[in-house]
């Protein structure tokens, strides 16, 4: 078992033949992603990678009943890509496109409300079953099948936890980047959701950072529903405010957002908040029931 | 992106959006006649700085004829702003904004901005104005009055008259707001403003409306689509090493600590910051060298770092994801041989080819300490700094 995504998931990719979309979908192949094909408008019908090219999504989701999509399309073309992968019904949308326009965004998120389809992304590593399917620029060899679920705000964090979390011996069930931007699809709650409700997870790591309140809620949440340990690094203690520590969310305005106000609503949630990004994996091992 | 006010008033104007009359100086010569030009018996200089808190700061004065004029504009220009919202170097004047002032019955605080949690526009309004929006936030939440928009729909006409209402305008105001409203709504869409501030918003003693002061923040993700808006950048507002890194790509933000961070990606450049703080060091910089980092953008991010004569000890952090561990090494190497480094460096490489790159730096000639895990590498720094410091 895992979430959201397993061996058998068919994907599909669009921007399939652009460099990014080429080069992630061979690595995707690679470790194993049953990638069924791709989208690139005015190249439907060529081969790409020994597989079809679809001019849109809804020809690429008949032919292939592909479920999944990964969008490596540029930033300007990004949010007409995830409407019209929902358009077509795809289940799980992964966008990787990083820069897109808040208006867009808000567009984007109040047409999905009412779809069936769920976003992960954008500006995002992606999402990854290891040794199962990969969706996403993550590096795969590092990740290791296993009993941890991991949900991110930020990419090369996450890379830190996979690795600390193999190194230790607990291996991942699922892991999922959300992205750094400030309006973005899956979050902290519908992740652990899904790691709670999933057999083959047995503990749940989660990677917030300043900005917003996503973290806060969450807090709430696992106080109410999680019976699974959780354990929490934030990121940005010593950011000043209003200073964007890179990613457009990262952001403390006024007196939100800060490192300190979700430290502390997780710790009174019960988490397990470790204070070096070093201790991810030990704080993981040191509260797993043997 | 900040506008300056003049320029977020250009916007307004066109918009439809009244403001009072008034003209931008660059140049003390100017001044001459303007007072003329612009009519009325007093007027207000304003230095056009991207920060707030100008009155406090000695940034707005005003004058009454052309003398107190023409005092105001030569101590404002060509000085450096200071006020609780910049660092203590302030901000460069380099035009004033010189208007009309208007006879004010009432101040109101009108704001939109996107909401993250509610994934939309908020309408934020206040019948406290010219106070900041954090302090009647905290002083009386209560007096703070919000709309949040629909982006399928847009705004409304109802909402607008929710607020006029419940702001305690009255008969004319009313449509006049309403109009106001949807005016500011089309042009934070249409420019892709991340925030639209009024503060004040006055009524005046003729029961007009009219925006006092203007802040408008664009959505630097979409400049692409706005080259004319994007033209308007003041890059002498700026810090000129956050300026230099954009240009390579990098993106810095300069902090006052003594150890400097090269990292790859945000978050991890943000622990990388925590972590230096937990083992008792102070982060000098935020420094992400992106996804794709190459040899030639670490030596620049090298020469950016020196750049800063608070630089006492560098820690350079890599994740190799798909950026390999080994190129990295070679492009830290290549750095530092071409670039005079004179302080202690200590790189932690994992993930990707990152024994292979250890590897080259520890059979290189060059004092490169290098370190196994993210702990050994701070405990390192900081004690290099110790040492070196005596």
């Amino acid at each position: 078992m895992s979430v959201l995504i397993d061996a058998g998931t068919r994907v599909i990719c669009q921007g399939f033949t652009g460099a990014q979309g080429t080069f992630h979908s061979r690595q995707a192949l690679d470790y194993g992603t049953r990638l069924v094909g791709g989208v690139t408008p005015g190249k439907g019908g060529q081969m790409h990678l020994d597989l079809p090219v679809f001019n849109t999504v809804a020809e690429a989701v008949i032919s292939t009943a592909a479920e999944a999509t990964m969008i490596y399309v540029p930033a300007a073309f990004a949010a007409d890509a995830i409407l019209e992968a929902a358009a077509a019904g795809i289940r799980l949308i992964v966008c990787i496109t990083e820069g897109i326009p808040v208006f867009d965004m808000l567009r984007v998120k109040a047409v999905l409300r009412d779809s069936g389809s769920l976003l992960i992304g954008p500006n995002c590593p992606g999402i990854i079953t290891p040794g199962a399917c990969k969706i996403g620029i993550m590096p795969g060899p590092m990740h290791t099948p296993g009993h941890i679920g991991i949900v991110s705000r930020s990419g090369t964090l996450t890379y830190e936890a996979v690795f600390q979390t193999s190194r230790c011996g607990l291996g991942q069930s699922t892991c999922i980047g959300m992205g750094g931007d400030p309006i973005h699809g899956i979050g902290f709650i519908e992740c652990l959701q899904l790691f709670e409700a999933d057999s083959d997870t047995h503990g749940i790591v989660m990677i917030g950072e300043i900005g917003g309140n996503d973290e806060e809620q969450a807090a709430v949440f696992i106080k109410q529903h999680v019976s699974k340990p959780v354990v929490a690094y934030i990121a940005g203690v010593t950011a000043p405010p209003g200073k964007r520590m890179g990613h457009a969310g990262a952001i403390i305005s006024g007196s939100q957002g800060t490192a300190e106000a979700k430290i502390h609503a997780l710790e009174s949630a019960g988490v397990k908040v470790v204070h070096s990004p070093a201790e991810i994996g030990s704080g993981m091992l040191s509260v797993m029931k043997p | 992106m900040h506008l300056h006010e003049y320029q977020a008033k250009q916007l307004f104007s066109e918009y439809g959006i009244p403001i009072p009359a008034g003209q931008l100086l660059v140049h003390s010569q100017e001044a001459d006649g303007l007072l003329r030009t612009l009519g009325g018996s007093a007027w207000v200089v304003k230095a056009q700085v991207h920060a707030g808190g100008r009155g406090k700061g000695g940034g707005v004065r005003r004058i009454v004829d052309e003398q107190e004029l023409r005092d105001a504009v030569d101590t404002m220009l060509g000085s450096r702003l200071i006020t609780r919202q910049t660092d203590t170097a302030g901000l460069p004047v380099n035009g004033v904004l010189v208007e009309q002032t208007v006879a004010v019955a009432r101040e109101i605080y009108l704001g939109m901005l996107v909401d993250r949690a509610q994934e939309r526009v908020a309408l934020i309004a206040s019948a406290a104005g010219g106070m900041d929006i954090e302090e009647i936030a905290a002083s009386n939440p209560g007096a703070i009055l919000r709309e949040i928009v629909n982006p399928v729909v847009g705004l409304q006409a109802y909402q607008c008259r929710n607020l006029a209402f419940a702001l305690g305008l009255e008969g004319k105001q009313i449509n006049a707001f309403s109009k106001l409203l949807t005016a500011a709504y089309r042009l934070m869409l249409e420019c892709d403003a991340s925030l639209l501030e009024i503060n004040p918003l006055v009524v005046t003693e003729s029961g007009e409306l009219i925006a006092l002061d203007a802040k408008v923040d664009l959505d630097d993700n979409a400049l692409f689509r706005h080259p004319q808006l994007a033209g308007m950048r003041d890059i002498r507002q700026e810090d000129v090493r956050e300026n230099a890194a954009q240009q390579h790509g990098l993106n810095y933000i300069r902090l006052h600590g003594n150890i400097a961070c090269m990292v790859n990606g945000a978050g991890l450049a943000m622990a990388t910051m925590d972590l230096i703080k937990l083992h008792g060091g102070m982060p000098a910089n935020f420094l992400d060298v992106g996804g794709a980092a190459t040899a030639e953008k670490v030596a620049e991010a090298f020469k950016l770092i020196l750049s800063d004569p608070q630089v006492e000890a560098i820690l350079v952090n890599i994740f190799g994801g798909i950026v390999r561990c080994d190129l990295i090494a070679e492009g830290i190497l290549q750095a530092i041989s071409e670039v005079d480094v004179a302080v202690p460096v200590v790189v932690r490489l994992e993930g990707t080819n990152a024994e292979a790159g250890l590897a080259l730096i520890e059979q290189s000639s060059l004092a490169v300490l290098t370190a196994s895990d993210l702990t050994e590498a701070a405990e390192k720094v900081v004690s290099s700094l110790q040492e070196g410091g005596g």
